[in-house]
């Protein structure tokens, strides 16, 4: 029983339970930066046309001052709440976050998510086809990094005539699109609730990247990138995922799911099949995970990731500093059993905001025993924060 | 005792006389802030930019429901990060007698706050006397409802010691309420004769001389 419910983890997502949905919605697409305007990227060189895929639910009010901008984590897309048909048998990855009624109450709010760019989910990126060469860009696509994800999301909020967002949120990655918004755009931003998240990569989580990485790179299907229309990496991106899996979880959820139980066994089979209940769940996330990732995709937001370093932001060289350029109002949110970006980190964040002068500044560290996608699962008091957070910024707008 | 407590609660007597205190529009900071009662109505009738540090996930929760800015975390760490003169008034309600270096707390809270505000429970109270003398017990009061081994209230100081430790290590008493309150706390009476002997609460706005 514990362990369908860890299979059916992978997403996390259920069925809300009250039935609570915004029912059917569509991916919608957004394209941008023709040539020769085409969009400049940190690393100096230039992309264009970009395509943004992008979903919304509720309605933008008239003076359009009740938008939530939701940024998606690694391997997360679009499609953040709700049902693309009557067939699916899953809603969208934050269908317990947002929904009418819920903690992001799409009956007040206008919520916007895009897949980011260098993705694999509808928006622009390596497996995109290259205008000038009419095939796939593979590693000829230029390196993207979370300023360039947020510069696309800004020319989409342009292309939708928001000026400002009353609150941006995400998990993981996702934070670290929210953290770049409140001081790439900082008089766009009313208020942020980064979760989950860092302000820079530790060394560890580096290092997780790297290994998953060189996993991609050392399937011999992997061809330099150059694999589209033939054989997939799929064995390396489903090691990548295997290892971003365990770093996910916690020691806790593990040895309490898991244990050291075995495998559809009742003793250990002297084979390097399957025997713990742990390796049978890694190897079907891993095996999942290739239906629906692109390995090229996997590379370059992993690095874009690790290369993310909110402190050298326009070379301020201090966390102080950049913070002092932010206007929003921070709920800063992390988990307990997180190792992958432990609390220390979101509390170094809510240090430097502090000594930026910041007042408006809120932390909690929620008891959650999930580890670090702890986020992505329900929990009441996280739920009655970012309602309670939103609604108060939304009345002070009033 | 659940009866007696409306809808409405109307706030604690002794978070009254603090209130009253606070200029309009003023910032505020609530050190082991609770639930933020007292900063939910500082919010609501005297338009303050509110700010509390609590060290309790379930507290910390309560406030941010509120639509408080809250801060979950040690408040002798907490302080530290705030520069210079930050805040208006810094608020340590009946908490100084559960802190283990209350010296170090009030240094910090008078550098990030131009003025700052304490109230503690009074260990000079005639009921906490009469219990140590005639029973031998250590004091268990509405106001000090512990037994010795389970107590946080680990410095034990009257309304004549806080005066002393103002003079002591120099800071300024700019007003002291000594009040007498009900069990519940809810009601209450400022004490004006021997309050050593009759309040249960001291309440202190202090400044840097």
């Amino acid at each position: 029983m514990c362990f369908e419910f860890l299979l059916d983890m992978s997403e996390y997502i259920t069925h809300d339970q009250a039935g609570k949905s915004v029912g059917k919605v569509e991916k919608q697409f957004f394209t941008f930066a023709q040539p020769p305007d085409e969009m400049m990227l940190d690393s100096g060189a230039k992309l264009g046309p970009i395509t943004l895929a992008y979903e919304t639910y509720g309605t933008l009010n008239r003076d359009k001052s009740n938008v939530v901008l939701v940024c998606h984590a690694l391997t997360g897309d679009s499609h953040a709440a709700g049902y693309y048909s009557d067939a699916d048998d899953k809603p969208g990855w934050w269908d317990n976050m947002i929904g009418p009624g819920k903690a992001i109450d799409t009956d007040k709010y206008f919520v916007i998510c895009a897949n980011v760019l260098g993705g694999c989910m509808g928006s622009t990126g390596p497996s995109s086809v290259n205008p000038e060469t009419g095939s796939p860009w593979g590693m000829d696509f230029p390196f993207v990094t979370i300023g360039d994800m947020v510069r696309a999301q800004k020319a989409l909020m342009d292309h939708l005539g928001i000026k400002k967002i009353l609150s941006m949120t995400g998990g993981s990655m996702g934070g670290m699109q929210v953290l770049q918004w409140c001081v790439q755009y900082p008089e766009m931003v009313r208020s942020a609730i980064p979760m989950a998240t860092t302000m820079r990569h530790s060394a560890l989580a580096i290092a997780f990247n790297e290994v998953a990485r060189q996993a991609i790179i050392a399937d011999p299907n992997w061809r330099n990138g150059n694999y589209y229309g033939g054989k997939k990496p799929d064995l390396g991106l489903s090691v990548a995922r295997m290892i971003g899996h365990i770093t996910y979880l916690s020691d806790e959820a593990m040895r309490r799911k898991f244990g050291r139980q075995l495998q559809d066994k009742t003793d250990l089979s002297y084979q390097f099949d399957v025997d713990f209940q742990v390796e049978s769940y890694l190897r079907h996330q891993g095996a999942k995970f290739v239906e629906r990732f692109d390995a090229n995709s996997f590379l370059y937001i992993t690095k874009a990731a690790d290369y993310f370093d909110l402190t050298r932001f326009e070379n301020a060289n201090s966390a102080v500093r950049v913070f002092s350029m932010a206007m929003a109002r921070f709920m800063v949110i992390s988990f307990t059993s997180d190792w992958l970006y432990p609390t220390y980190q979101s509390r170094e964040m809510v240090q430097a905001m502090k000594k930026g002068g910041l007042l408006d500044v809120s932390f909690c560290e929620v008891e959650a025993e999930w580890g670090h996608d702890a986020f992505l699962l329900p929990n009441q008091r996280l739920t009655n924060v970012v309602r309670g957070f939103i609604d108060s910024v939304y009345q002070d707008t009033k | 005792m659940s009866t007696r407590i409306q809808n409405n609660t109307p706030l604690r007597f002794d978070l009254q006389v603090i209130a009253s205190w606070i200029r309009p529009g003023s910032r505020v900071i609530g050190l082991g802030c609770g639930e933020g009662e007292l900063l939910a109505h500082l919010k609501t009738q005297k338009q303050v930019r509110e700010t509390g540090i609590e060290i309790v996930e379930q507290r910390v929760v309560r406030c941010i429901e509120k639509g408080l800015s809250v801060i979950q975390g040690d408040i002798n760490e907490e302080v530290h990060d705030y520069p210079d003169d930050t805040f208006d008034y810094v608020v340590l309600s009946q908490t100084l007698q559960q802190v283990y270096d209350p010296l170090a707390l009030i240094e910090s809270m008078l550098r990030i706050g131009k003025k700052a505000i304490v109230s503690f429970p009074n260990f000079g109270h005639w009921q906490v006397r009469a219990q140590v003398l005639l029973t031998g017990h250590a004091p268990i009061t509405p106001q000090l409802p512990y037994s010795w081994y389970g107590t946080p209230n680990i410095r034990i100081l009257s309304i004549k010691d806080f005066r002393a430790f103002a003079r002591h290590v120099g800071f300024s008493i700019l007003k002291e309420v000594t009040i007498n309150t009900d069990k519940q706390d809810k009601s209450g009476r400022i004490v004006q004769v021997l309050p050593n002997l009759r309040a249960t609460y001291g309440i202190y706005l202090i400044s840097r001389e």
